[in-house]
C-alpha cells in the first residue's frame, strides 16, 4: 500500500508550552511561487489518490459496495485554493483508507469461506447441512454449496454425505 | 491548421470533395493557464447539418457503439487513461466526478439506462459518436452568436449566464467558456441560451477541452469524428 506523504507544510502558530516561550511566532503567508508549487504538488497527490480509489472500486466491483464518494466542496468548476486542495486530498486519502479496509475485511471473510468450503469438500460428514452461498465466497451468482446426504434417507442413515452446488438464480415470481 | 480527409462515398452518389477542417487554438486566461498549463481549448467551424434528423448511417453506427458497453465497462472506464484524466481534472476544479459525471462516463451511464444509444438528433448523435470513439467531449455553439475566438477564463463579478429573467448569476471565479463578450457557458456545464445551436444555425463552432493526460491526437480526432458525423447524409 503506497504511503502518501504530505510534502506541503502547513504552518501553524506554535502552541504555548508550560515553562516555555508563550509568544506565538507570526506566520508569514507563503510566497506566491511557493504556494503555486504547493498547489501543484497537491494536485499530483489528488491524481494519484483518484487513481488508487478507482482501482479499489473496480477491484471490488460486482462483489461489494465500497465507500468511494468524496463530495465536492462548493458548487461549479473553479480554481481551488491551497486550503481547498488540502481538504480534498485529505478527504480522498480518508475515503481510500476506508475503501481498502472494507475490501480487506471482505477479503478475509471470503478467505474464511473458501477454507470452510475446502473442509466441507474434504470431510462432508463433519459439516452436515452446512450451506455456503457463492456470494459468501465473493463470487457472482445465486448458487449455494450445501452438505447433503446421498440418496436421501438411506445416505443419511448410512453416513453418505456429499457437497452439492445448487444451480442458478430463482426464476422471477418464484 | 487546415486538415483534409476523404469523405465516405455512398453507392450511386457522385464523389464529393474532401472534407476540410480548420483547427484553431483557443485562448486560456493567464490565471487559469498558470494553474493548468496543459489545459487547452481547440475549436473548428463546420456547416450545420441541413436536417436535425439523424441519418440512417449514424443510427447504424450508434447501434454498433452500443455493443461496446455493459455494466462492468461503465465502472472500469474510470481507469482508462483519457476518462481518468478528465476525472482527475474534475477533482482539480472542485467537481465530484461521481455526482457531476465526466462526459464519457455520463454517456456510458445513459447507454446503460436506455439499453442503447438511441438517436437524439443529428448534432447530438455526432457529438456522442465523437465522445464514445475518443473519450473526448465535443460541444457545439452557434457560430453566428459569437464575438471572436473562444477561450476559458474566470467569471467576473456580476456576470450572468444568459439574458432576461431566466439568466442566472455566475459566481465570480467560476470557470467559463467565453468569447470577447459575456460567458457562453460554464466549463463542462450548461451553455448560455444565446450560444445554443437552433434551427436558424448555419455554422456550428465545435470545441473541445484538452486536459493534462489527454493526447493531442485524441482531441483532434474528436473534432474530426464529430465533423465527419455531421457531414454524413
Amino acid at each position: 500500500m503506497p504511503v502518501y506523504q504530505l510534502d506541503v507544510t502547513t504552518q501553524r502558530p506554535q502552541a504555548a508550552r508550560p515553562g516555555g516561550p508563550v509568544a506565538p511566532r507570526p506566520v508569514a503567508p507563503p510566497a506566491p511561487a511557493e504556494e503555486h508549487a504547493a498547489r501543484r504538488a497537491l494536485r499530483a497527490q489528488i491524481a494519484r489518490l483518484e487513481r488508487d480509489l478507482a482501482d479499489t472500486v473496480i477491484e471490488a466491483f460486482g462483489r461489494d459496495r465500497v465507500p468511494h464518494r468524496v463530495a465536492a466542496r462548493g458548487r461549479g468548476p473553479r480554481l481551488l485554493s491551497l486550503g481547498d486542495l488540502e481538504l480534498l486530498r485529505d478527504d480522498l486519502a480518508e475515503k481510500l483508507r476506508e475503501a481498502r479496509v472494507e475490501v480487506a475485511e471482505r477479503g478475509a471473510e471470503y478467505a474464511d469461506a473458501r477454507a470452510l468450503l475446502e473442509r466441507m469438500l474434504r470431510e462432508p460428514e463433519r459439516h452436515k447441512y452446512v450451506r455456503l452461498s457463492l456470494q459468501d465466497l465473493g463470487e457472482s451468482g445465486c448458487g449455494v454449496y450445501q452438505v447433503r446426504p446421498r440418496v436421501g434417507l438411506i445416505g443419511m442413515l448410512a453416513g453418505w454425505w456429499h457437497v452439492k452446488l445448487s444451480s442458478g438464480c430463482p426464476l422471477p415470481g418464484g | 491548421m487546415v486538415g483534409r480527409r476523404r469523405r465516405d462515398e455512398e453507392d450511386g452518389e457522385p464523389p464529393r470533395p474532401e472534407l476540410e477542417l480548420d483547427l484553431h487554438e483557443g485562448w486560456i486566461d493567464h490565471a487559469v493557464a498558470a494553474e493548468f498549463p496543459e489545459l487547452r481549448l481547440r475549436w473548428a467551424d463546420v456547416p450545420s447539418p441541413p436536417s436535425r434528423r439523424t441519418p440512417p448511417g449514424l443510427e447504424q453506427r450508434l447501434r454498433v457503439l452500443s455493443g461496446r458497453f455493459a455494466g462492468p465497462q461503465a465502472v472500469a472506464i474510470r481507469r482508462e487513461p483519457i476518462p481518468h484524466a478528465y476525472r482527475v481534472f474534475f477533482r482539480h476544479i472542485g467537481l465530484d466526478p461521481d455526482t457531476t459525471r465526466t462526459p464519457i462516463e455520463a454517456v456510458v451511464v445513459e447507454r446503460l439506462m436506455d439499453g442503447g444509444f438511441k438517436p437524439q438528433g443529428h448534432l447530438r448523435d455526432a457529438q456522442r459518436i465523437a465522445l464514445v470513439e475518443t473519450s473526448v467531449p465535443v460541444w457545439a455553439i452557434d457560430a453566428a452568436a459569437l464575438d471572436g475566438p473562444l477561450g476559458i477564463r474566470l467569471a467576473r463579478t456580476g456576470e450572468r449566464l444568459g439574458e432576461g429573467e431566466y439568466a442566472h448569476d455566475l459566481e465570480p471565479g467560476r470557470l467559463v467558456v467565453a468569447d470577447a463578450g459575456p460567458a457562453l457557458g460554464v466549463l463542462f456545464g450548461d451553455l448560455a441560451p444565446r450560444a445554443e445551436p437552433g434551427a436558424a444555425t448555419r455554422t456550428l463552432r465545435l470545441f473541445t477541452v484538452q486536459v493534462a493526460g489527454v493526447p493531442e491526437v485524441h482531441v483532434e480526432e474528436a473534432l474530426w469524428q464529430c465533423a465527419e458525423a455531421l457531414d454524413a447524409r
